[in-house]
């Protein structure tokens, strides 16, 4: 526990200050942070109050971080990765404000008397640029109600800021997380780093049930359906053929009672185009719609005109308390989008939100706790001062995220500040340099594509790159193949370094033909700065004429594959940071957050099937029938008609030679 | 010549080059005079397609009368075996003739059986004998006399019961009896003592508990003129429960006959007031009996085509959440004035109530300004505007796909506080709410005016549900069909106070909804009968049939209880039948229906059909060809 709450303080503001004298302090002022954090909670408790979000908001991240178990080491990425947006000291830094200048919503609760409000609401915006000149948005709003959806004896059905359509979904289908996305392009992390929450190309959706389900299958067929309905989207095309059961890659994100395999399901749509009209009813689902706070910028002609657009809905339950006897349902709304600097930024390395989005901030959502954007300032405080950010702020955070120490620039948009002379937010970001710079090879990535020639069989290969110089670090793969590609799972190899790697743990599932697909999921350990190539080869099934889709010879999706990950940390390589700290802080190489969770998805792929004439149908009627036809003219020739001797007339050859035997006056033959 | 001569049939052949070669024939075996004139002439029953065959066939037996160049007539037997006909041909023949009965036999049944549609029997004459529909509603009402209305005498005469019928026709094929079992009695002494209790609502409850009236029936309580019961001015008063107690002066020297005639009239008004009249039935049975015209009150406040399931969604829209801090009790104030109504409906339908706060929902309608009472307004006309903008931020319920009757409570932003709503004449609604028939209810909700004084916002509103819920719940009767169209002037309904339903209100409902499911019913499976009867190509399975049977059942049950006055399982019958026909007929499995254009049909069939049916037809009709000749030679013969 103290070591958890350890690796997830280590938080640092900057207000002014020089960073290095602050820093020096950290630790220990995290230490007070700790107490005076508790003190305050069990104060609350007492008061069975609910004043301050963020103290909260810190429980929870607290909760979850105390939750994971060594067993569940794959279970709880976001809860890590996300780090960033708990920033605890910040929320001091904040209580100080608020002091001077009370803010609106102190006023609102001195006016009245503030009934008891169960829910929160928080939005924010993290804009990172990107080292290709590309710029990477990352929205997110939380909603967390604290109630218990699926009490069958007291129905939960009186909603105010949590989604009633998702609300009754997940009562109705007694559902424990449900996590999809929408993804339209491919998110590359060779060139952009790891993204905030990956996913891949298409439509994403995982979810677990209560153990009370009776019948799973069921349930997940009613609930896909319904899922189709709220988000537009194709996914009654999930069926028993797409469905898996992953064993080990998706383990449930959220407070859980149940790992059994058997309540989750798994299905992606690579196919899936996600446009608009999957856009708007996500839009809805948000408290103040597009209408107020930072789901103002989120207009479609401009977030559909970028290189990669990611939206996608988590629901969990997560610990009310420390105590962790309650549970609140937590559901988190994320937008990634990255826009190309070429399509979008007319090839100018400088950005600005109206460039972006075709409108600046102004106000936040009225409903909204917390409304903050963070911009990425890594690169310009490095020292070669990269990129310059307008309007400056002076409230600066730093996190480690993904493995990698960010420093933030914060706006909150709760403080009445005007920034600029207008009342509006317009963040301009502006590169000095105008060539692009090469970044560093992300740790872990993967690549996969099929081999082979011709129509009947194929392979496909994955490679795995470690990029870490000198920790070998253990890979989940997990690979859901169609069941017209038969996999010979004979052939299936791992190569490391041109020795093979042989998994240390194997799940498969053979597919059936119509029924299920493959399923294959290895623990393979990455040797460092290696490639790792996985290569099974498959045999194209033909389908029956009428599964083909419309458009067959534009080949077959296969989804991505899953690489879920304990990546070493890239801090750890930092060697420079040392000075910069007291030297007992680090007499072990083991540093806050020597590894975080990571998830890759590869790319998917485009299968060419053998591909029939679809005009064969009505050909081969005709022709049989004719076959059939002659054949039994014949038969019935031969059964009714009546042969006889018959005099042989004279042959062509006589009767031309009697012709001219006429003309020459000879007698015929 | 060989063989026995059977039949000699004379010939006389006249054709060209063919009769040469028959007479060669015929004369290499022949030893007569010489040939080398003669005259032939051809019985057309002969086709000469006979004669060409060559010399060693004899198919037939002829004679020929052969005619030398002299003239000279000779006639030669010529005898042929007509059971000659070789074993070849005769095989040929039979070998055709098997192929066909084959085809005919297995062929063609088994190309009917896999290509046909599966069509389970429906009770089609069952279904066409709902199509006229006389009903008879039974209704059992108690006339008790209280102390004070009757002479002993009278007394002595009062009959025990007596039957009132009216026919209602409402057009050709549907017709309604209403059948009145009035039963008389006096009030027994318990009765009497009730009645002269200080308020009418203590009398109506402790005659309640004397007298249990099953569901339908109607308890009317005759007091004398004099009673004090009653307030002036009312002559009816209408409780909670089935009661009625009506004040009336009663002639003390009439006969029994004379009384009876003159009460007669006002138990009718009173059970035609509280149960239904000519128009509610109209209405309620709209959907066989089309109406010309489309009244308001009587047709667009009920709901028709009643499902066994609604949902309930209560939202409050808050178009301004930065003026204004909205808090609702919803929880409480469901809990507290709609959930007792919906239990006392918790046997008509299943009710599902929820609620959700939409922020920056706004209403399609831009409010005018109205100088003269300084706030903003809605016409009435724009009304029908303000729903569809609002409805795509509802949301339906993803769960279910029952009918949802939504209810917003509309908070106006601040910019256009206050908003009221005007009705037709140009006055403001008293309630501030409207709503539309089958969707439900709005209601704008002005925010205190002394909130907006204050100028620190948001404004923080705790919404008074009591006032909300009040209109809702009477928007809810109105939408389910339970309100009373029209209440006579002395009449004095008790209002049903927490429950918001009387159990007469109940009966009134139930008998309206009786009514209509049964007229829904039968039209559906009237239609549904002929559509299936129409086209043949639907496929109709097991399972649709046994839910047209049951619906039929129900259906025909619904009426008989209906005959015999059981209104509560009328009630549920008819809700069966509604329910199996409706299933019936909105089952998918009917869509699939087997779509094989003839002209696709056949142009698979051709290639296989034609090739292989014309050489049989043929022979079959060269068979029967053969068969109609010796039959006319036979005849010819004889």
């Amino acid at each position: 526990m103290a070591g958890a709450v350890f690796g997830m303080l280590l938080l640092f503001v900057f207000i002014n200050f020089g960073s290095l004298t602050i820093k020096s302090e950290v630790s220990h002022l995290d230490e007070e942070q700790i107490f005076s954090t508790s003190k305050v909670s069990t104060e609350e408790e007492h008061q069975n109050q609910v004043s301050d979000t963020n103290f909260h908001h810190h429980r929870d991240t607290l909760q979850d971080e105390e939750r994971t178990d060594p067993a569940e080491l794959w279970t709880s990425p976001e809860s890590r990765s996300q780090q960033y947006e708990t920033p605890l000291v910040e929320s001091h830094v904040e209580e100080g404000r608020q002091n001077e200048a009370p803010a609106t919503r102190n006023g609102l609760a001195e006016s009245g008397q503030p009934p008891k409000v169960n829910d929160r609401f928080q939005e924010e915006l993290v804009i990172r640029p990107l080292l290709s000149g590309d710029v990477y948005s990352s929205f997110q709003f939380r909603t967390r109600w604290d109630t218990d959806l699926l009490n069958k004896q007291k129905k939960v059905s009186h909603f105010r800021l949590f989604p009633k359509s998702l609300g009754q979904v997940i009562s109705k289908f007694s559902i424990r997380e449900l996590h999809i996305s929408f993804t339209q392009g491919f998110w590359r992390t060779q060139q952009w780093g790891p993204p905030f929450l990956p996913a891949p190309p298409g439509v994403e959706l995982w979810v677990w049930f209560e153990h009370t389900v009776q019948d799973v299958d069921r349930s997940w067929k009613e609930l896909t359906s319904v899922l189709s309905g709220i988000f537009c989207a194709s996914l009654n095309f999930i069926d028993s053929t797409n469905t898996i059961q992953p064993s080990a890659s998706f383990k449930p994100l959220g407070v859980a009672n149940v790992t059994d395999q058997r309540f989750l399901r798994y299905a992606v749509l690579p196919r899936e185009v996600v446009c608009t009209e999957n856009l708007t009813p996500w839009k809805k689902l948000l408290p103040c719609d597009s209408k107020a706070g930072l789901a103002v910028l989120l207009k479609s002609e401009k977030l559909f005109h970028s290189s990669f657009h990611s939206q996608a809905v988590h629901i969990q339950p997560i610990c009310q308390d420390l105590q962790c006897k309650k549970t609140s349902w937590e559901l988190r709304q994320t937008l990634s989008v990255v826009f190309d600097l070429h399509a979008t930024g007319q090839s100018k390395r400088e950005w600005s939100l109206f460039k972006m989005f075709s409108r600046t901030l102004t106000e936040p959502c009225p409903l909204a706790s917390t409304s903050k954007v963070y911009v990425d300032i890594t690169e310009t405080s490095k020292g070669d001062d990269l990129i310059e950010v307008a309007p400056a702020v002076t409230l600066q955070m730093q996190a480690v995220v993904l493995g990698d120490r960010r420093k933030y620039m914060v706006y909150d948009l709760m403080t009445p500040e005007p920034y600029g002379s207008l009342r509006s937010l317009n963040i301009l970001l502006k590169w000095k340099l105008q060539d692009s710079e090469e970044m560093l090879p992300p740790i872990l990535h993967a690549e996969r594509y099929v081999g082979g020639y011709g129509l009947q069989t194929g392979e496909i290969h994955t490679l795995i790159y470690n990029n870490h110089p000198f920790r070998a670090f253990p890979i989940l793969l997990m690979e859901s193949v169609p069941w017209y590609l038969r996999l010979y799972i004979h052939t299936l190899s791992v190569i490391s370094k041109g020795r093979e790697n042989k998994p240390s743990y194997i799940h498969y599932r053979p597919s059936k033909d119509r029924q299920y697909p493959h399923l294959l999921e290895m623990l393979v350990q990455l040797p460092p700065n290696s490639i790792t190539k996985v290569t099974v080869q498959f045999e194209r099934a033909l389908l029956k004429w009428t599964e083909y889709p419309p458009d067959p010879n534009h080949g077959f999706y296969v989804s991505s594959s899953v690489l879920s990950a304990q990546v070493p940390s890239a801090v750890a390589l930092d060697a420079n940071h040392t000075t910069e700290e007291p030297l007992f802080t680090n007499l072990f190489p083991i540093m806050e957050e020597s590894s975080y969770f990571m998830r890759v998805y590869t790319e998917p792929l485009l299968v060419n099937l053998p591909t029939p004439d679809f005009s064969m149908p009505y050909n081969v009627i005709c022709l049989t029938c004719t076959v059939v036809a002659v054949g039994y003219g014949s038969l019935y020739n031969l059964l009714t008609r009546t042969f006889q001797v018959e005099e042989p007339s004279a042959g062509l050859a006589k009767r031309i030679a009697n012709v001219i035997r006429r003309l020459r006056g000879v007698p015929p033959l | 010549m060989k063989g026995g001569s059977k039949s000699k049939v004379p010939v006389s052949i006249w054709c060209g080059h063919q009769l040469l070669e028959v007479l060669q024939c015929i004369s290499s075996s022949w030893t007569g005079p010489d040939l080398s004139v003669l005259a032939v002439r051809c019985y057309p029953t002969l086709p000469p397609r006979y004669l060409q065959v060559p010399g060693h066939f004899w198919g037939m037996a002829l004679a020929l009368t052969l005619r030398s160049n002299r003239s000279q007539t000779c006639s030669i037997p010529l005898t042929i075996n007509t059971k000659s006909i070789t074993p070849e041909k005769q095989r040929g023949k039979y070998a055709a003739l098997s192929i066909a009965a084959m085809v005919i036999v297995v062929g063609l049944p088994l190309w009917w059986k896999t290509t046909e549609t599966y069509r389970a029997s429906l009770p089609y004459s069952q279904i066409s004998e709902l199509d006229t529909l006389q009903l008879q509603l039974t209704m059992e009402v108690d006339v008790i006399f209280t102390k004070g209305t009757l002479t002993a005498e009278q007394q002595n005469k009062v009959p025990m019961s007596q039957t009132q019928e009216n026919y209602y026709k409402m057009n050709d094929k549907t017709g309604l009896r209403y059948r009145y079992e009035m039963k008389y009695r006096t009030a027994t002494v318990m009765e009497d003592s009730a009645l002269r209790m200080e308020s009418v609502q203590e009398a109506d409850v402790s005659l309640s508990q004397l007298n249990e009236s099953p569901s339908g029936s109607l308890v009317i309580y005759v007091i004398p003129e004099t009673s004090g019961l009653l307030p002036d001015g009312i002559n009816v008063y209408m409780g909670i429960y089935r009661t009625a107690i009506l004040r009336t002066s009663l002639h003390k020297e009439a006969k029994m006959e004379e009384l009876l005639s003159v009460i007669g009239p006002k138990i009718l008004r009173i059970i035609q007031t509280v149960t239904f009249t000519n128009n509610d039935i109209k209405a309620s049975m709209s959907d066989r009996v089309p109406t010309g015209k489309f009244t308001k009150e009587s047709l667009a406040d009920s709901m028709r085509a009643f499902k066994s399931s609604y949902e309930i969604t209560f939202s409050l829209l808050n178009p301004d959440p930065k003026s204004h801090d909205l808090h609702w009790d919803i929880e409480e104030a469901v809990d507290k004035y709609i959930q007792p109504f919906l239990d006392k409906l918790s046997g008509v339908a299943n009710f599902s109530v929820d609620s959700q706060i939409l922020y920056y929902a706004i209403l399609g309608v831009t409010p005018r300004y109205d100088k003269t009472i300084s706030s903003y307004t809605l016409s009435a006309e724009s009304l029908p505007h303000v729903i569809n903008p609002v409805e795509a931020r509802l949301g339906s319920n993803a769960a279910s796909s029952n009918p949802v009757l939504n209810f917003l409570l509309y908070v106006p932003d601040y910019p256009h506080c206050p908003l009221y709503i005007k009705d037709q004449n140009g006055a403001t609604v008293q309630s501030n709410a409207f709503h539309s028939p089958r969707w439900g209810g709005i209601m704008v909700y002005n925010v205190n005016e002394k909130y907006l004084d204050n100028n620190r916002f948001p404004v923080q509103v705790n919404i008074d549900t009591v006032r909300v819920m009040e209109v809702f719940l009477a928007q809810l009767r109105l939408l389910l069909g339970v309100q009373l169209a029209y209440v006579p002037d002395d009449f004095l309904m008790e209002s049903p106070a927490n429950q918001g339903l009387t159990d007469w209100e109940l009966d009134r409902f139930l008998w309206l909804r009786t009514l209509e499911n049964i007229a829904t019913a039968t039209t559906t499976l009237t239609s549904l009968a002929q559509l299936l009867d129409e086209i043949g190509n639907i496929v109709i399975y097991d399972k649709i049939a046994s839910q047209v049977y049951n619906a039929v059942i129900s259906v025909q049950a619904a009426i008989a209880e209906l005959e015999a006055g059981n209104l509560g399982f009328a009630f549920q019958s008819s809700k069966e039948a509604i329910l199996a026909s409706e299933k019936a007929f909105f089952d998918p499995s009917l869509l699939h229906l087997l779509y094989f254009p003839d002209d696709q049909k056949f142009a698979i069939y051709i290639p296989l059909f034609l090739p292989m049916s014309v050489p049989i037809l043929l022979s079959l009709l060269k068979i029967a060809k053969e068969f109609r000749e010796r039959r006319n030679m036979a005849k010819k013969k004889d």
